[in-house]
């Protein structure tokens, strides 16, 4: 288990569904099971060296009988790429589906779950909507969900800090979200580690509470980099507190300029709606490339029938 | 960070090219670790013994190649090193900086017998 935040494998566990795949065995084996579905894998590089067992070819190019050689193999791989690679297919399967797909990140108890119970009251009228809710432990938050009436499953990651592309393919698998619908993940409360990985989502969304600091943009500052969006919650207990509203919003864009912000009180519904207009505009774009990519796909069928036609 | 996640995905890697290569033991696994990757190097090595311990890796040495971090600045173009992810240029003195160099997280090779 990781010393820093308690990062460990084998214990991740899908709601209603088998253990997950990874295993550490008491001598410490890692053991990965076979998948029921296929992720596209690539190999950027493959090896300099073949199959064969050459113990002449090392370094220092001396045949030396009984003793062996050794030899660099270039990998040239990034730690990643895995991860990305099912990243990579779960966008490729909202994108040709018009699904519109958000990844919301912040430390535990910024609000993350009222927040998307909130979004969901406002928003399930009008568009499906399906989520995934990624805890430690407990199955709390997809209840919470649930009880809006909208489709949910929970991760739980055990001594896991985060979520990644693998357990959301599954995730997708199982929640089968319908075409042009919104798929809310919320990754489990952490700051740091939910930064660097991937889910195939079209934006990662950070929340920050006013209840924090407001130099939390600052002290972590790669998960407001990979965020596009970031939603100051709790907004209506301002007048409570020492918080600077102006300034958390200056920090973040210090960190990243590009950052879109919504200040917003799930609470009493204050800025809820430019934050739900700006999912809705998400939605509408999805639609708009999909429809784009089918009328590109009945263009090549036409003009392949044309050609059939014509030889 | 996920220091862990990383060390066992780096396993995963070199048993894989390992294998390939028809080696018997992994002397040396060489990584490239960017400055910026938030990647905390000494609690990687820790990770990487614990996940290499029953593999094919498990008597690698660890080597781990720091890349130093730069970034360009979006006012005036500037390339300028970086110690943290984000950052104002000093040479057009507030310009913002945007990271071109040091977040890589790779395997570069491996020393097989």
């Amino acid at each position: 288990m990781c010393t820093v935040c308690g990062c460990g494998a084998g214990e991740t566990k899908i709601e209603g569904g088998e253990r997950e795949h990874t295993h550490v065995s008491p001598d410490g084996t890692v053991h990965t099971h076979s998948h029921g579905h296929d992720h596209d894998h690539h190999h950027h590089h493959e090896p300099a060296f073949g199959g064969d067992l050459d113990y002449g070819t090392g370094p220092a190019r001396a045949h030396a009988p009984g003793m062996s050689q050794s030899r660099m193999v270039q990998v040239e791989q990034d730690i990643l790429a895995k991860n990305n690679a099912y990243a990579a297919e779960n966008r490729r399967y909202f994108d040709e589906r018009g699904i519109f797909a958000l990844n919301v990140v912040s430390g535990p108890g910024a609000g993350k779950t009222t927040l998307l119970v909130r979004t969901i009251e406002l928003l399930k009228d009008e568009v499906a909507i399906s989520v995934v809710e990624g805890d430690q432990q407990t199955s709390n938050d997809a209840a919470r969900i649930r009880a809006t009436g909208v489709p949910a499953l929970q991760i739980n990651t055990g001594k896991g800090c985060h979520l990644d592309g693998h357990m959301v393919g599954h995730a997708i698998a199982r929640l089968r979200p319908a075409d042009g619908s919104l798929f809310l993940i919320e990754n489990v409360g952490n700051l740091v580690c939910p930064a660097a990985f991937d889910l195939g989502e079209h934006h990662k969304v950070a929340i920050l509470s006013v209840t924090e600091g407001e130099d939390k943009p600052l002290k972590y500052p790669d998960m407001f980099r990979a965020a596009d969006v970031m939603l100051l919650s709790k907004c209506d207990l301002l007048p409570h507190l020492d918080f600077d509203a102006d300034l958390a919003e200056a920090n973040a864009r210090r960190v990243n300029p590009d950052l879109t912000v919504f200040r917003v009180s799930a609470a009493r519904g204050e800025g809820m709606g430019a934050w739900v207009d700006w999912i809705a505009a998400g939605l509408e774009a999805q639609g708009a490339r999909r429809a784009e990519s089918v009328d590109a796909l009945k263009a090549r069928i036409a003009e392949l029938e044309r050609q059939l036609a014509a030889s | 960070m996920h220091e862990m996640a990383l060390a066992e995905e780096v396993v995963r890697i070199v048993e894989e090219t390992a294998r390939r290569s028809a080696a018997c033991v992994v002397r040396t696994v060489v990584l490239e670790i960017g400055r910026l990757s938030s990647v905390e190097v000494e609690a990687l090595r820790f990770c990487f013994a614990a996940a290499a311990r029953g593999t094919i890796a498990q008597a690698s040495a660890l080597e781990i190649i720091e890349i130093p971090g730069a970034g360009t600045c979006r006012a005036c173009g500037a390339t300028v090193p970086m110690d943290e992810m984000w950052g104002e240029c000093p040479v057009c003195d507030g310009g913002v900086l945007q990271p071109s160099a040091g977040t890589e997280m790779r395997v570069r090779e491996i020393d097989v017998v």
